[in-house]
């Protein structure tokens, strides 16, 4: 009975199957790539991308229409010159990353609502830009798995100095200049990442199944490594357990997925071994001689 | 011929103010509405649509030059039954002493879930009620032109009337058990309760609601079930959720409904006339065999 509520959906329905692998894909991705925003102090950045590749997407439609592909294009333009300036910016002056990122996105935020009030349609082109986990195509299926598989490999060449950097970057600059290309290929993994996650899944899946987990890694390990591992396990488990609850109750997939996620990450703050709250009342004993 | 001149003028001056300045400006909220009060009023007034062909209502955002439109307006018309959740405050914040018309008035709602259900215009009987609240409001606003409006209506009640005739002979032709489809948000209630068609929506009433997995699963049952014959797309909507359900059960996708908008003068539906008989056309022809 028990394993009927949680197979069988999967079984019986071809929807289902996709959905999870594509929550699998993006847990495998999007789980390193949200523990660099938080150790780098950007989790806020996915949030500032949905709106900045609105001008992207206006272009792209006012080009070819409605048409997925060119607003996708666009929109991943976009993105880029937002990221990439900003992190410019932010590298070549004194202003904080997370300042200059709001500057450029709200810049091109109003740049995309002036085209679209140019063309004077009333389409929400986010809102049909932005998809929905139930309604993966095969193409949409294959672009999350590609993307998974490039962000793994990026990360894995870059992955030294993005750690360093993150932890002490005036050491990673005395030994080598690595630190600026790195972090600006991260950049562009983190637009890539979004945006083919907003095409294929919607802004909350794809901004909450990098950042939830990440939060949730840093209460139970110190070492990165680790932390990775348990973010994207955390990210996969909350994307099984959210559509079964979302199969069983009417709740839509997306926020139940975050849902779920949301409350492993409350269980993490209250018992988390590295900074939990229960560990800080109840600190184990001293080693004593 | 100075005497000429201000024979010329008093002319002018009594002329002016009964033909010139008569035009009553007059605002509807969205295309279809749109096309009633053109259709009635016609040389007689000053028509302003708020949201154009191919734009979606329910997420419409106003822009400024709306709220002067607004304000300068004498009649406003709008559907009424929650369609139009942005207005309340538009009125409020242009200030507007126009004299609102709810073309709906009269009509019995469906109800859908705990609300109104606001597309009643896809009945063509509830049409034939809009347009005479239209008429009687455009009467008591500007009196003179009575006669222009009254003949006017009269005429394309007629046409509404034979209109209608058209869409019970289509229906009539599909064989009773293939009366039902799928498309994509609720907008086809009282089309369905006034000619006997079944639609099956995933999404809600309004275009901004997200479904459950529970409730693609269930949809998915039933058209296999049933035995659905197809699936229609709707013009302003994102249309992979209804492309899955169609790949996931084998259902045929009919075509393209209008459901919330006329299309721009180019397009299939540019009159509400043409949209009825558009969708008619659809569904026959996906349904017949």
């Amino acid at each position: 009975m028990l394993a009927d509520a949680l197979i069988s959906p999967f079984t019986d329905f071809a929807f289902m199957r996709r959905a999870l692998a594509a929550v699998i894909a993006l847990a495998l991705g999007g789980g390193p790539i949200g523990v660099f925003l938080m150790l780098r102090r950007m989790s806020l950045v996915g949030d500032a991308m949905a709106h900045a590749i609105l001008p992207g997407a206006a272009i792209g439609f006012l080009l070819s229409g409605l048409n997925l592909f060119a607003m996708t294009t666009g929109g991943l333009i976009a993105g880029f010159a937002v990221a990439i300036l900003s992190g410019v910016v932010a590298r070549s002056t004194g202003l904080k990353e997370d300042a200059s990122l709001a500057t450029f996105y709200l810049t091109s935020l109003a740049l995309g609502v002036t085209i679209v009030s140019i063309k004077g349609t009333n389409v929400d082109l986010l809102h049909v830009l932005f998809g929905n986990i139930l309604a993966l195509d095969d193409q949409t299926l294959l672009l999350v798995a590609i993307n998974a598989t490039i962000t793994l490999l990026v990360l894995a060449v870059i992955y030294r100095p993005l750690v360093i950097e993150s932890v002490d970057p005036l050491f990673l600059r005395t030994v080598s200049r690595a630190g600026a290309p790195a972090h600006l290929l991260f950049l562009v993994l983190i637009v890539v990442n979004l945006v083919s996650g907003f095409q294929a899944l919607g802004t909350l899946l794809s901004v909450g199944l990098m950042i939830l987990p990440a939060s949730i890694a840093r209460f139970w390990s110190r070492d990165i490594t680790p932390m990775i591992c348990v973010a994207a396990a955390s990210a996969i488990v909350s994307g099984y357990v959210g559509l079964v609850v979302s199969f069983q109750t009417r709740i839509p997939s997306g926020p139940a997925i975050i849902l779920v996620a949301a409350a492993l990450y409350g269980v993490s703050v209250l018992f988390g071994r590295n900074g939990g709250v229960v560990r800080q009342l109840f600190p184990a004993p001293h080693l004593e001689a | 011929m100075r005497a000429r001149c201000w024979l010329f003028l008093c002319l002018a001056l009594t002329a002016s103010p009964l033909h010139a300045a008569v035009r009553l400006n007059v605002v509807a909220s969205f295309s279809i509405l749109g096309d009633f009060v053109r259709t009635i009023g016609g040389d007689n007034v000053n028509l302003t649509t708020l949201v154009g062909p191919d734009s979606d209502v329910h997420v419409y955002t106003p822009t400024p030059s709306d709220a002067k439109t607004v304000a300068d307006a004498r009649l406003l018309v709008v559907n009424g039954l929650g369609l139009e959740g942005w207005l309340p405050r538009l009125l409020q914040s242009s200030a507007s002493k126009a004299q609102t018309v709810v073309a709906t008035a009269g009509i019995a709602p469906l109800k859908l879930g705990s609300d109104a259900d606001p597309h009643a215009w896809q009945s063509v009987a509830n049409a034939k009620l809009y347009v005479a609240n239209i008429r009687d409001a455009l009467i008591s606003a500007d009196a003179a032109d009575a006669e222009a409006f009254r003949g006017r209506a009269a005429h394309y009640l007629a046409e509404l009337d034979a209109l209608d005739a058209e869409v019970r002979a289509g229906i009539a032709k599909i064989p009773p058990e293939r009366r039902k489809v799928i498309s994509t948000h609720d907008a086809f209630g009282y089309f369905a309760a006034a000619y006997g068609v079944a639609f099956i929506a995933p999404l809600g009433v309004s275009t901004e609601t997200e479904p459950s997995a529970r409730d693609i699963a269930k949809i998915i049952a039933q058209v296999r079930a049933e035995k659905i014959p197809a699936v229609f797309l709707e013009n302003i909507s994102d249309d992979r959720l209804v492309g899955r359900i169609a790949a996931e059960t084998g259902a045929r996708i009919g075509g393209t409904l209008f459901s919330d908008s006329l299309t721009g003068e180019k397009g299939d539906a540019p009159t509400y006339i043409a949209l009825v008989r558009h969708n008619i056309k659809a569904l026959t022809s996906a349904l017949e065999h």
